[in-house]
């Protein structure tokens, strides 16, 4: 009855998600008495095992096999199919990654079951474990349970604070996965980046950053001249990028730049995770969103709840006066 | 090529999200909808997938009765036909059972593609495509950026994290989620709305479909978050938040 982890590597390195998931696991299993256990999966993991084997878990899991070598959706959940079917774990624990929203709902329907995506928090209480998730790109939140187990659950980039090494090293099981090459359907080639950049975000002090509360690119000279009278880079949440306002390598976010100006101004952007993670690093953080309940106020340092078509001219205004 | 594609109805985006009294989901009484974002961006796809190649685009969409109007929309912009799976919602399922629905209602179509958003705006579930995937036993790929049919398998551009993309070559038939931006929308011409209304929607009942929806999650409240940072509102008039705000940037951040 325990609490499995599933760690994520690529190409031999963490994704540190892993270890967030992990301190969300050392939670669970702390609430329900049951013991942490973690997994690894893929070919050649021995040393990530070994390193994964330093945290507080009694057991790590090194699911290998050849055809695990390089993600793909078939020939991870078949292992993992076979390592929970074996192990019976409670509740399974998985990072929040682009590749675990690949294969995980598929892994959980092979046990009749949805995953519980994108945890934020937990909840314990007489040993029933409560998740809370965001509805509405965070403007919303609920608590949910799982309906019988194993229970899938994956947790949300930031949410929280990555486990630490320490205590004795847990010893390490080495599970030969059952694998055929026709079981495998999609051929995955090497993983690219597109050509350099021409914009580096992350040299800027001052970002201004615009979202879809621009309404329309006709507006965007309202957020230039901001970034003018400041000398800032100018940067957008990614409906502006989608509908080709800005270019694409001015996009903040989980698939854009992360960037951690002295100051971020964040104009008619909602707050959703994608675009937090790309900015939260930020030193100062400046909100102007019409929404009082719009996420961003929780990222930010300074809000002002009020028309950015009003709110942001009397800005350049004042920085002018500053200036003169 | 018969493509598929599943279009959801949400609430619009800026509307004013308030619970209900049983505090389960939301108070719909003013509450205006809209096609799912990634979702116009699978139907755009799917459209200029069947202006090269030929075939047909059909709509697939599990909503109440009001859903028919975004259904509509798909089919003024140019998907051929529809089907409806009517349900009367107490709260919304999750994405299991959803998924459930969607796939008795896919399987005698035999599609060769199935195109879905990368995930809800309301629910966020972003799970809904991987799990027909895997109940129709289709092969799939995620966070789709570009899309390129090879014969008997199809191509495609996935977006990983960091800036980082993998091509990957798939087999059909596939179920593809795709990702916003993947193309240019099209506005919907007074010609396309003229002929949706010509165009077949087959209304499904959940019940005809005898999909198990039972949940397997249970969602026990819906409520505003609480929020924790001790965030500076600035208040006043444009000139006097202004004024505050450049003292702030000059004194407390020092950037000016
Ligand atoms: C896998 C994945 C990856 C993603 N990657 C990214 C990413 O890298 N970067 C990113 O940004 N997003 C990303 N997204 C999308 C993300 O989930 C949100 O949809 C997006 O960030 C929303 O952009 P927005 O805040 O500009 O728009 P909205 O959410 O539409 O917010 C607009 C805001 O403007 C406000 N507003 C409207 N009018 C005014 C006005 N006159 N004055 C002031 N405020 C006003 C509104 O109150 C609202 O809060 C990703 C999503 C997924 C699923
Ligand atoms: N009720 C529904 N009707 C049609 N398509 C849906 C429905 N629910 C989810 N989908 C599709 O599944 C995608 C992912 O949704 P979700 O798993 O809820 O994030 C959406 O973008 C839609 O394309």
């Amino acid at each position: 009855m325990s609490v499995l982890v599933i760690l994520e590597e690529r190409g031999g390195k963490w994704n540190r998600l892993s270890f967030e998931a992990l301190a969300a696991g050392e939670r669970i299993a702390g609430a329900l008495g049951a013991p942490l256990q973690a997994a690894v999966i893929g070919a050649g993991i021995e040393k990530l095992a070994n390193e994964a084997a330093t945290y507080k878990i009694a057991k790590i899991f090194a699911v290998e096999h050849d055809l695990l070598a390089r993600y793909t959706p078939d020939g991870h959940t078949a292992a993992l199919e076979q390592l929970i079917k074996a192990q019976q774990p409670k509740v399974v624990v998985f990072p929040h990654t682009y590749q675990v929203r690949d294969f995980g709902p598929k892994l959980s329907t092979r046990f009749g079951k949805a995953l519980i995506s994108d945890v934020v928090d937990i909840k314990t209480a007489g040993g029933q474990v409560t998740f809370i998730r965001q509805l509405f790109q965070g403007k919303l939140n609920s608590d949910v349970r799982a309906a019988g187990e194993p229970e899938f659950v994956s947790i949300q980039a930031g949410a929280f604070r990555a486990a630490e090494p320490g205590g004795e090293a847990a010893p390490v099981e080495k599970v030969a996965a059952e694998l055929e090459p026709s079981q495998i359907r999609t051929k995955p080639e090497e993983p690219f980046r597109e050509a350099q950049r021409s914009v580096d975000l992350s040299a800027a002090d001052i970002i201004v950053s615009v979202g879809r509360g621009i309404k329309e690119k006709e507006n965007l000279p309202v957020v230039e001249q901001l970034a003018s009278v400041l000398g800032a880079e100018l940067a957008a949440s990614r409906p502006i990028c989608d509908n080709g306002w800005l270019p694409m390598e001015r996009q903040v976010g989980s698939s854009g730049q992360t960037v951690s100006p002295k100051v971020y101004f964040a104009i008619g952007i909602s707050g959703a995770i994608q675009h937090l993670v790309g900015m939260k690093g930020s030193k100062t953080i400046v909100a102007i969103n019409k929404d009082e309940n719009a996420p961003i106020f929780e990222a930010a340092d300074y809000g002002v709840v009020g028309d950015l078509f009003e709110i942001v001219p009397a800005i350049v205004e004042e920085i002018r006066k500053a200036k003169a | 090529m018969k493509i598929i594609v599943s279009v959801k109805q949400v609430p619009a985006r800026d509307s004013a999200l308030r619970v209900n009294s049983a505090g389960k989901w939301l108070d719909e009484s003013d509450i205006t909808y809209e096609m799912n974002e990634p979702d116009a961006y699978a139907l755009e796809e799917a459209l200029q997938l069947k202006e090269k190649l030929g075939g047909e685009v059909v709509v697939l969409c599990a909503g109440p009765q009001r859903a028919g109007q975004t259904i509509r929309e798909a089919l003024a912009k140019g998907a051929d036909r529809a089907i409806h799976v009517e349900m009367d919602e107490e709260g919304p399922l999750d994405a299991l059972a959803t998924a459930r629905l969607l796939a008795k209602a896919v399987a005698p179509e035999s599609p060769e593609l199935i195109l879905t958003g990368l995930q809800s705006d309301d629910l966020g579930y972003g799970q809904t495509g991987v799990i027909l995937a895997e109940l129709l036993g289709y092969a799939h790929a995620t966070i789709v950026m570009e899309v390129e049919p090879q014969g008997s398998a199809v191509r495609v551009k996935r977006e990983l994290e960091d800036g980082w993309f993998q091509n990957v070559v798939l087999p059909l038939p596939a179920v593809l989620t795709i990702q916003s931006g993947i193309k240019k929308l099209r506005y919907a011409t007074l010609m396309g709305i003229k002929k949706a209304k010509t165009k077949e929607v087959k209304t499904l009942s959940a019940g005809q479909l005898a999909a198990d929806t039972s949940s397997t999650t249970v969602m026990d409240r819906v409520y505003l978050p609480q929020r924790s940072k001790q965030t500076q509102i600035l208040t006043g008039d444009a000139k006097q938040v202004a004024h505050q705000l450049v003292e702030k940037l000059k004194f407390e951040a020092r950037v000016l």
